[in-house]
């Protein structure tokens, strides 16, 4: 049962040697390899077992640290020296990167586990994992429906009890979105507190990295190591990191909570909103007070990310030209058939999508219409949150319109777009969130979404905890695991 | 028709880092190919660019050695297009708002005047890798050791009306980044690059003419030639009633001719967005003030001294501060003892006839400027004539020792003995008769007949000034 046990519990369990981190890893490596959910784009055993050796020896002299020998999912867009990095995209199918991620050095450096690469939606442009050159994801609550995306294969490894916890990346809530529609933890903190270094970039203004896990315990353990300055990150932020864990018992009685009233409009699924009201109504038992706010601007939030993310992302996927590294179309006849077919073979059609609007948008005679006027909307919507901010200290809502859809619900891409409406506009203005479960609508799970101001992590993380004290929505697991 | 000529220069100057602009990676010239090209330099996936500010310092210094304004606020963009030396799909490069605005440069026309040349902006951007063509039959190869190597593009206004005046403009350039230390100036290694845009238009007419951009033109010379060629051709057009068209002209320097690389119709759409990887650079007063009180003496500042303190004309003070490495010979000279005039004419003089000669630059020379002082200060002390001078010098230049080593190794010291020259004229005018006949009858250019005899039978070694005395005294 080592598996239903979080990350604080595993630490606990390693250090009183009630089983051993090979023991740990061998458990978790059998369960992936008895999963359908194609949570993972690689498993590897080999170096798992190494490394959970490895730690073993660090548990049995007295130098091992709190996360020592724990394992993990690592989504497959951080590169990992030494094993594929494909970023769930045929183009990088043949990629091994030289180097490690920030994000993945840090884990290292914490004597962690890694298990595998973890399915993801191609270059994490998507909502339902669905659009991985790898095949969908499963969600575990579910099988005929989808885990949410991009790090779906994140989300359903810690909800489907194949790893204690996963790294995530959420460019405009490819944390959140997945953990609520899996019912687990996930923390996007914000932008400038995780290093980059090491991930591919989707859109770099917007992405930032975080832990999917669950418990908000679990997530302030991992932040402990993820987050920091990077001098190889010049968007990363020198600021000192706090003990994540420290105030996590601190009591919410005063914790002023926002309820964005148009969070709570058209289009949100009333089992849904009941849920997520009944969540907001335990914090208002717990001594916190509820007033509505407004965030005038949020309506714009998607057509906005949906310039500058493409617009970005045009750029940086660029490299993906094969001719370094990566795909490379058979006899290419010149260079321009090289790079033409290349990269034709090598993207999917939803990331062609995006670089094909990015490259329209960033063109000359419509830079300004576009990607300018979208800064302009961009700065506005971050003015709505700061003014809020002014009078309350955490806001809550949905994270996600309606509970997890059925694999291949949506035809057209656009429509899904929609998905993300109540988490693009934190990515657009740099603050962290959570979504945290809160529930369950038609038997599956409903994630609650916390808003913090700039570098509030501490306090998401509290407000998150003390919920989970009170509550067992995050203790589910769904049948069979 | 009359028609004159509008040109531009945007210099590429390569910022003498030590590493790249946006990595660790070394910039040192000539290291085995790709070796010398780090994660981020290959453009891998996920790597991130961090600014070398001391890329951003050095283009300062320019800015505050042209008197531009330099921007306390500017913005790095990314240049998107793609050709396989430009790893990333895109060039880092500064679109908007540069590092350095407006500022002036003065240069010295043919006809000895002075003329204000604009500078437009300046700013940083990456260099490409190298594609090399001709290594293999079926491929093309990638050298990416200067991809992110530090560039200052220096974009002056459209002020120069002939190819002289660019030559000149760009001299002035070449010769500035070197004083402030920000450029070695090689340029058959690329560290210093030109590209000229040019266009003509009736003499007097307000509107620019059509403009081409010439490139790859790595001399002084080339660019000469270059502008020149690009005048003829647009002449040839227009007085044919044609129309010139825009485009990006290479000029190649076997064939001596410009041939057109892209027009207009098929110039890439750059999409330059403000780089998200990149903070914008901030440049307070502090940081301004103190770059600022770090600048050497500039050339002008330079030439102005020549002037003043060292009673240098205007001329020779130009040519001695136009090169910092002449400069830098001439003061070492000077610290070494030299009287300054006198190592004004040498260094202009001989020195630089025998460096032009062999092609060589003022670092390369044989003679150190301390051992070139040893020559001129034996000239100002009359141990020798600036004739046997010219003969030591060239013993020197084959490294056959030391000024005085010579003189003495050869004897050729001046002989300033009056009671030993007395008696060499005494025996010349005894044995002269004639000529001091006519001398004395009058025709006095025949001095120098006696002089050279003096000369002659002295091996040179007799000071000249003691010889004509003498003389005079004797046949008076």
């Amino acid at each position: 049962m080592m598996h239903k046990l979080t990350v604080a519990e595993l630490s606990k369990g390693l250090k009183n040697k009630e089983f051993s981190s090979v023991e740990l890893t061998e458990h978790f490596l059998a369960r992936i390899n008895h999963s359908d959910l194609n949570a993972f784009i690689t498993v590897t055993d080999d170096l798992a077992l190494n490394q959970a050796r490895a730690a073993d020896e660090k548990i049995a002299n007295g130098s091992a640290g709190i996360l020592t020998g724990i394992p993990y999912a690592h989504k497959d867009i951080f590169c990992t020296i030494g094993v594929k990095t494909s970023a769930g995209s045929k183009i990088l199918d043949p990629f091994i990167s030289p180097y490690d991620a920030t994000v993945s050095h840090k884990l290292n450096s914490a004597d962690m586990i890694m298990l595998g690469k973890a399915n993801m939606d191609e270059l994490a442009m998507g909502s339902s994992n669905e659009k991985s050159y790898y095949g969908p994801v499963k969600n575990p609550w579910n099988k005929n429906k989808v885990p949410g995306g991009s790090s779906g294969g994140s989300a359903a490894a810690v909800a489907g009890r194949l790893s204690p916890f996963a790294t995530g990346t959420d460019t405009g809530g490819s944390i959140r979105q997945p953990a609520s529609l899996c019912g687990i933890t996930g923390i996007k903190p914000t932008y400038g507190r995780v290093s980059r270094y090491g991930m591919i970039a989707y859109a770099s203004s917007l992405d930032q990295a975080g832990p999917l896990t669950q418990t908000a315990e679990d997530a302030a353990l991992i932040m402990n190591v993820m987050a920091g300055f990077d001098d190889k990150d010049s968007t990363s932020v020198d600021r000192t990191v706090p003990d994540y864990t420290k105030n996590l018992g601190n009591s919410i009685e005063g914790l002023k909570i926002g309820l964005p009233k148009e969070f709570f409009s058209q289009g949100l699924d009333s089992g849904v909103a009941e849920t997520v009201m009944a969540a907001v109504k335990e914090f208002e038992a717990m001594g916190a007070s509820v007033q509505e706010i407004s965030l005038p601007n949020s309506a714009y939030a998607i057509p906005t990310y949906y310039i500058v993310a493409p617009c970005e992302c045009s750029s940086n996927l660029s490299r993906l030209d094969g001719v370094r590294y990566g795909y490379r179309c058979e006899d290419p006849k010149d260079l321009e058939d090289l790079y033409l077919r290349s990269r034709s073979e090598g993207f999917g059609p939803e990331v062609k999508r995006r670089i094909m609007i990015g490259t329209y948008a960033l063109s000359a005679g419509y830079y300004d219409a576009y990607y300018l006027k979208a800064q302009k909307v961009r700065h506005l919507i971050s003015e709505d949150f700061k003014k809020a901010f002014q009078d309350v200290d955490v806001i809550m809502g949905p994270v996600s319109p309606t509970t997890a859809f059925d694999l291949g619900a949506f035809k057209d891409s656009v429509s899904m777009y929609l998905a993300d409406i109540y988490t693009l506009s934190l990515n657009l203005a740099g603050l962290p969130g959570m979504s945290i479960p809160a529930g369950f609508s038609n038997n599956m799970p409903v994630g609650l979404q916390l808003i913090g101001n700039y570098w509030s992590e501490e306090l998401l993380l509290n407000a998150a905890h003390q919920f989970q004290g009170q509550t067992d929505w995050h203790a589910q697991m769904p049948e069979g695991v | 028709m009359e028609w004159e000529t509008v040109i531009g220069l945007e210099i590429h100057s390569q910022l003498k880092t030590k590493s790249k602009i946006f990595s660790g990676a070394s910039t040192a010239f000539g290291a085995a190919p790709n070796s010398q090209a780090c994660a981020v330099d290959l453009g891998l996936p996920g790597v991130l660019p961090v600014l070398n500010k001391e890329a951003v310092v050095m283009a300062i210094r320019f800015g505050l050695a042209v008197g531009a304004k330099v921007n306390k606020r500017s913005i790095f963009d990314r240049k998107n297009y793609f050709y396989p030396d430009l790893p990333k799909g895109y060039q880092i490069s500064q679109f908007e708002l540069p590092v350095v605005g407006e500022g002036e440069i003065e240069i010295t026309t043919e006809d000895g005047k002075t003329k204000k040349v604009g500078i437009t902006r300046a700013h940083l951007e990456e260099d490409a890798g190298k594609s090399i063509h001709d290594l293999y039959d079926d491929y093309t190869a990638i050298d990416l050791n200067r991809a992110g190597t530090p560039l200052l593009e220096i974009v002056s206004d459209p002020d120069m009306s002939n190819a002289k005046e660019a030559v000149a403009y760009a001299k002035k350039i070449h010769a500035l980044v070197q004083y402030i230390g920000i450029c070695d100036g090689n340029m058959q290694e690329g560290s210093f690059r030109c590209d000229a845009n040019v266009s003509i238009r009736k003499k007097g007419a307000k509107k620019l003419g059509t403009r081409a951009e010439l490139k790859n033109i790595n001399s002084f010379k080339f660019l000469e030639k270059a502008i020149n060629l690009e005048v003829e051709r647009q002449q040839d057009i227009l007085e044919e009633g044609g129309s010139v068209v825009q485009e990006t002209r290479l000029y190649d320097s076997v064939k001596n001719e410009t041939r057109s690389m892209r027009s207009k119709e098929e110039a890439n759409d750059y999409r330059y967005f403000p780089d998200p990887d990149l903070l914008p650079v901030e440049v307070d007063d502090e940081l301004l003030e103190k770059i600022r009180s770090n600048l050497p003496e500039l050339p002008t500042e330079k030439k102005q001294r020549f002037v003043s303190e060292l009673g240098l004309s205007d001329y020779d003070a130009e040519v001695l501060t136009s090169q910092k490495a002449v400069a830098d010979y001439f003061e070492a000279m000077l610290g070494a003892g030299a009287n300054s005039k006198l190592s004004a004419n040498w260094v202009m003089g001989e020195l630089s006839a025998v460096l032009n000669k062999n092609q060589m630059d003022i670092e390369d020379c044989p003679v150190s400027a301390e051992a070139f002082a040893e020559l001129v200060v034996r000239i100002a002390d009359d141990t020798i004539s600036g004739k046997i001078a010219k003969d030591v010098f060239k013993a020197m230049w084959q490294g056959e020792g030391s000024a005085d080593e010579i003189i003495d190794s050869k004897g050729l010291k001046q002989m300033t003995d009056s009671g030993a020259i007395e008696s060499i004229i005494d025996e010349i005018i005894a044995n002269n008769a004639p000529q001091v006949e006519q001398y004395k009858g009058g025709n006095t250019k025949l001095l120098g007949f006696f002089v050279g005899q003096v000369m002659k039978a002295t091996q040179g070694k007799a000071n000249p000034k003691q010889v004509n005395q003498l003389l005079n005294e004797k046949l008076s």
